[in-house]
């Protein structure tokens, strides 16, 4: 974002400022907050089923004919150039089709750049793909191999010889400091936030703490590994992908091989898991590359490693927090610092600097992130980017500021719990984490904690830790669906949505029965395929507020379509659309329900099979106007050895203020995963990044430890369940923020049982020794 | 992956009886093996599976087991004699991979399985002398959480990954071996090489040489012993350090104490050291303290190993309190 862009969000802003909130899109809270069939019931997922028979059919599994298999040669160097290169084995090798580098590569654009502004844009890694000998990572791809049969494509590549000239790489993150980079804004925030005078409040603060913390380099480990098959017909590129960005990755490759964005078909009904690391990168690229050249289909599937050396994951930070506090802990000053890796080549900012903003009251703030440019693949979103890692930092900060006041952690949080978005004034469309607090506290027992445990077992300390979690809402302008209704009363909902295992289908499916007035079994959802309308990235926790705001837009639209169609000869007769309202198959005249006629009856009487419709998510201006926020309370219970200095987690709670619960079942998994993987980040996981070469060290599950099984604790999610009166359905989005806080409640608890701080993740037994 | 020929032998004779100067590779579960032909690690165009010869656990004369070289991890571990002779042993063994590999991966393929150093693994990204001698060392000066504090040189520090072996190291267990011209038999300690100059020896085995089973000693202190693995999640992770120890006390001295260790060390490592100032002494926690310092005196760390050496001190004392009881 440039600064004009600042000043443009920042006007829209204030001149928001002075409309009356009933003007906005939201403005009239949504009415289906009231009146809920199925919203809110516990639906199992509709792809359940499918997925447990092995029917539903992934990226790496779409049966082509003449199918071509993909390896790849990855460099070895960070920085540097290919001097020579031997692909005469691998091309003789049995089974070989075609060995593609960059001398014989199709002439290809560097993709365009996920973004803000456009939709169309997924690119993560934006740099020349095999274009050039030059070697801007290590891991880059050098070659691509094309065979018959997978084993013949990887036993080629083993036969690349690749001889590099070496340059020197920024591979060290104390080293690229002197290089930092401050952009004016992240996201669409500011940068820089100053308002009064953190540095004298931090001088004359009755308490204070300042200390420097910091979280490693993660990796995307999603189950099903990245991967796509790819077919050139009639000059259309279709792909099958495993993308939470269909209509973006659509739109990237049409600039990438300066096709029509009709010319390019991407399907990806099911994706096994995102995280932020599905969208556009080199392998898809290659593959339709190397496709073109054979003329064949293509299939790719990343191996584990090779995910490691193309996809990038959460980028690495060291961020600095100092708080003041009065005598009675009530914040003075906030200071946020940090630096966090993103090289030139890198779209997405690690916005920890946003965590702090919206937390707690506070009279002064002092706000600013600064950005790293090293020779490593570019970073991209991972679960809460910014909030994961920034609540570690503050959440990790308010323990250390209630221990040196002699306060409960809780309490303190409390008290400084902001009534307004404690920056720009503007009022909460809905904020209760106090009773988050209340019901997580009660549900854990909170109050068996001890300024310093005392607890033990034998040679296992005890310790009980808590943090705040939070994400900020997001709607996106420009999701659409399509609403068709039939002459059987049935309707249909379709979106080039997706579906990564959250429930999409499911929730939406659900959500259009209520605003139809439908049983749930007369409703289908359609999405994954960019065939169907346009929609947005599943990112930014904002999928399900996009869609309802789409299906809300295209029910209005069908409401006004289907009295007209309707004619003079119905008891709807003269009604508008605002009289209207959808019930028992049909449309009813609001407060008069007599004069009712169902979908059917209107169709059949207007000899029509069906009638479609499409909505649009509008701009989303109460985003400008509220603060829109979910927060949580996490809790930890866990136990250390002093012996080995082993971790057990031994409890977790969360209870979250999110709005509405469209779904308990879905919603609970998705606060629970997040959890889990707030485990991860907290104790087991980091990419290690061998500074001599730039290679990561860790390229397999062997080495880079996700949490297994006997990792998991017993894991309550508990929710406030209060509407957000602003957000369609009265929900604000979930995906993200189950797996902020975690990682501060464990070190909280850490601290709590063994007196020791640890700042920098993961929590590894070592620092505990 | 190079193509190569796959054969099943149902017997040794069958195993034994390759062509003269086939460069045939026994294949055992495949767990490792397979992995490391994927990842061009090794190499073989010819693999004879031995997981089918003669999977027997039978007493011995001595009141020891004979363990056939195909018996499945799992097997082992539930064997009702191995869990009351040497519980060291089934723990040890369960605390190893995942309850699936343990039903795919045999003895005989446990005992060679080879490092788990990620510079060993990473073909074409890193230099290793294992893999390739005198290539040089990528691991020495780079990751080193995973690598020896014990016995390494300055060639390699790569760990032998194995729990099993930890456990049979410290009772004493004696490897059988047939080439088809000679048996042979080598106890645990004399069959697992230190690296000094020549990292990618691990082993006495000789090229085409099977190992048939292997024989462990009747060992009355086993009955009182336990095997505990340190590492970096609760489970499916290799040690960053384990102990195998067993003890017997009587009249309120050491009367036999049985003390290995794993994770530490290129290959497992029996602490004679440590046992040596334990035997005859009567157990307490300084007792297992100096125990510990004297076989650590000799460790050496690497940077990202150092912690391994407090962690094998304190872990050594827990495991030995764990087993003295009350009497300490
Ligand atoms: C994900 C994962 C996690 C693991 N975690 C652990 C762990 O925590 N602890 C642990 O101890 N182990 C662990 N392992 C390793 C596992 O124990 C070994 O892979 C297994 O024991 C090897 O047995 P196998 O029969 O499958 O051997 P194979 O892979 O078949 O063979 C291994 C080697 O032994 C040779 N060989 C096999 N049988 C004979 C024979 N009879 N005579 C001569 N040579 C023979 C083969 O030629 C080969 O060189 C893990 C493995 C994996 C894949």
């Amino acid at each position: 974002m440039s600064k004009l862009q600042n000043a443009i969000v920042g006007g829209v802003r204030r001149v928001l400022g002075q409309v009356p909130a009933g003007w906005l899109p939201g403005g009239t809270p949504d009415p289906l907050i009231q009146r809920r069939v199925s919203l809110g019931t516990q639906q199992p997922r509709i792809d359940g089923p499918d997925k447990v028979r092995g029917g539903a059919r992934f990226a790496a599994e779409v049966p082509m004919d003449g199918l071509l298999y993909t390896a790849l040669v990855h460099a070895t160097i960070a920085r540097g150039r290919i001097a020579e290169l031997d692909t005469g084995a691998a091309e003789a090798a049995p089974g070989v089709a075609l060995v593609m580098t960059h001398r014989n590569a199709p002439k290809l654009a560097v993709p365009p750049p996920i973004g803000m502004t456009s939709m169309k844009a997924a690119g993560n890694n934006i740099l020349p793909i095999m274009q050039d000998p030059e070697i801007r990572w290590n891991g880059q791809t050098v070659a691509l191999i094309l065979a018959e049969s997978q084993e013949e494509a990887d036993h080629a590549a083993t036969l690349v010889q690749v001889r590099y000239e070496t340059e020197r790489a920024r591979t060290r993150f104390e080293e690229a400091k002197a290089d930092a980079r401050t952009p004016d804004s992240i996201l669409i925030e500011k940068n820089r936030l100053l308002k009064g005078n953190a540095e004298a409040a931090l001088t004359a603060a009755a308490h204070r703490t300042d200390a420097v913390y910091r979280t490693p380099w993660y990796n995307h480990n999603p189950i099903e590994p990245h991967a796509a098959t790819v077919l050139w017909k009639d000059g259309r590129l279709i792909v099958h992908d495993a993308t939470q960005m269909l209509n973006g990755t659509a739109g990237s490759l049409a600039k990438v091989f300066g096709l029509k964005d009709d010319q390019v078909h991407v399907s990806s009904p099911f994706v096994g898991g995102g995280f932020g690391g599905k969208a556009l990168w080199d392998h898809q690229i290659l593959a339709a590359a190397a496709a073109k050249l054979a003329k064949r289909p293509v299939r790719i599937v990343l191996r584990r490693s090779s995910m490691y050396r193309l996809i990038g994951g959460r980028a690495e930070t060291e961020q600095r927090v100092a708080l003041a506090a009065d005598a009675r802990g009530k914040l003075t000053a906030l200071l946020h610092h940090g630096y966090s890796v993103k090289p030139l080549h890198s779209v997405c900012d690690e916005q920890y600097g946003l965590t702090g903003r919206s937390l707690y009251a506070c009279e002064s703030f002092d706000i600013v992130q600064h950005h790293l440019d090293l020779d490593v693949v570019a970073n991209t979103f991972m679960r809460g980017p910014g909030e994961a890692v920034g609540t570690f930092a503050i959440e990790s900060a308010i323990d250390e500021l209630a221990h040196d006041i002699g306060m409960d952690p809780v309490a303190l949080r409390l008290r400084n719990l902001p009534d307004r978005d404690p920056v720009s004034g503007a009022p909460h469309s809905q904020s209760d984490p106090a009773k988050a607090w209340q019901m997580g506290a009660d549900q854990f027992g909170w109050n068996r904690w001890e300024r310093r445990s005392t607890r033990r077992e034998g040679e296992w300390r005890l310790g009980l830790g808590c943090a705040t979690g939070t994400f900020p809402y997001a709607r996106m302008p420009g999701m659409s669906v399509r609403i068709t209704v039939d002459d059987e009363g049935r309707a249909t909902v379709a979106s080039a949505a997706h579906e990564m295992g959250m429930g999409t289908a499911t929730v939406q499916r659900q959500h259009a029965a209520d605003r139809l007035g439908l049983p749930l079994e007369r409703v289908d959802v359609r999405i994954g395929d960019t065939s169907l309308p346009f929609a947005t990235m599943a990112g930014g926790s904002s999928q399900t507020a996009s869609l309802g705001a789409a299906i809300t837009a295209a029910s209005s639209k069908l409401a006004g379509e289907l009295v007209r169609l309707a004619g003079n000869d119905t008891p709807l007769a003269g009604l508008r659309a605002n009289d209207l309202e959808f019930a028992e198959g049909g449309l009813r005249c609001v407060g008069d329900p007599s004069r009712q006629e169902s979908f059917a009856s209107i169709l059949r009487r207007a000899g029509r099979r069906q009638i479609s419709v499409e909505g649009e998510s509008s701009a989303p201006l109460e985003m400008l106007k509220f603060a829109m926020h979910s927060t949580s309370a996490i809790f930890c219970e866990l136990r250390v050895s002093e012996a080995t200095g082993e971790v057990r987690v031994t409890r977790l709670v969360g209870a979250f203020d999110c709005g509405r619960i469209l779904n308990p079942k879905t919603a609970a998994s998705q606060f629970r995963g997040g959890m889990i993987m707030g485990l991860g980040m907290a104790l087991t996981e980091e990419t290690l990044l061998d500074p001599r070469n730039g290679r990561i060290m860790s390229a397999s599950l062997t080495d880079y430890h996700v949490p297994v099984h006997l990792d998991l604790p017993e894991i309550d999610v508990l929710w406030t369940d209060i509407p957000d009166p602003r957000a369609p359905m009265g929900a604000r989005g979930i995906g993200e923020i189950g797996i902020t806080g975690v990682a501060a409640a464990v070190a909280n608890a850490v601290f709590n049982a063994t007196g020791k701080r640890v700042r920098d993740l993961p929590i590894t037994l070592d620092k505990l020794l | 992956m190079t193509p190569f020929s796959y054969r099943v032998a149902t017997s040794t004779t069958e195993a034994l009886a390759a062509a003269p100067d086939s460069s045939e590779r026994f294949l055992g579960g495949g767990t490792n093996l397979v992995d490391l032909l994927r990842q061009n690690v090794e190499q073989a165009d010819a693999l004879v599976d031995v997981s089918r010869l003669p999977a027997s656990i039978d007493e011995t004369e001595d009141g020891g087991l004979w363990v056939g070289a195909a018996v499945r991890n799992t097997a082992l571990a539930a064997d009702p004699r191995i869990g009351a002779r040497y519980p060291m042993l089934s723990r040890a063994l369960l605390s190893g991979a995942s309850a699936q590999i343990r039903n795919m991966a045999t003895v005989g393929g446990n005992l060679l399985q080879r490092t788990r150093c990620a510079y060993f693994y990473d073909v074409p990204g890193a230099r290793c002398n294992k893999r390739v001698s005198g290539a040089g060392c990528d691991a020495i000066g780079g990751f080193t959480r995973y690598h020896a504090i014990l016995g390494a040189s300055e060639q390699c520090a790569a760990t032998h990954p194995s729990d099993m072996c930890v456990a049979l190291m410290a009772l004493d267990t004696v490897v059988h071996l047939d080439d088809g011209n000679e048996k042979r038999r080598l106890p645990l300690s004399e069959f697992y090489r230190l690296p000094g100059n020549t990292p990618h020896f691990e082993t006495e085995l000789r090229t085409g040489e099977l190992v048939t089973g292997i024989q462990i000693p009747s060992c009355r202190a086993a009955v009182n012993s336990t095997y505990r693995k340190v590492r970096d999640r609760s489970s499916y992770a290799f040690a960053l350090v384990s102990v195998a120890a067993a003890m017997r006390v009587e009249n309120g001295v050491i009367a036999d104490i049985r003390l290995a260790l794993g994770g530490v060390a290129p290959r497992p490592w029996r602490a004679a050291k440590a046992e040596a100032a334990l035997a005859g002494r009567a157990p307490s926690q300084e007792a297992f303290r100096n125990a510990a310092d004297a076989e650590l005196a000799d460790a050496r760390a690497l940077g990202g190993n150092a912690f391994k050496i407090p962690l094998a001190r304190s872990t050594i004392a827990a495991v030995l309190g764990e087993l003295a009881g009350d009497a300490a």
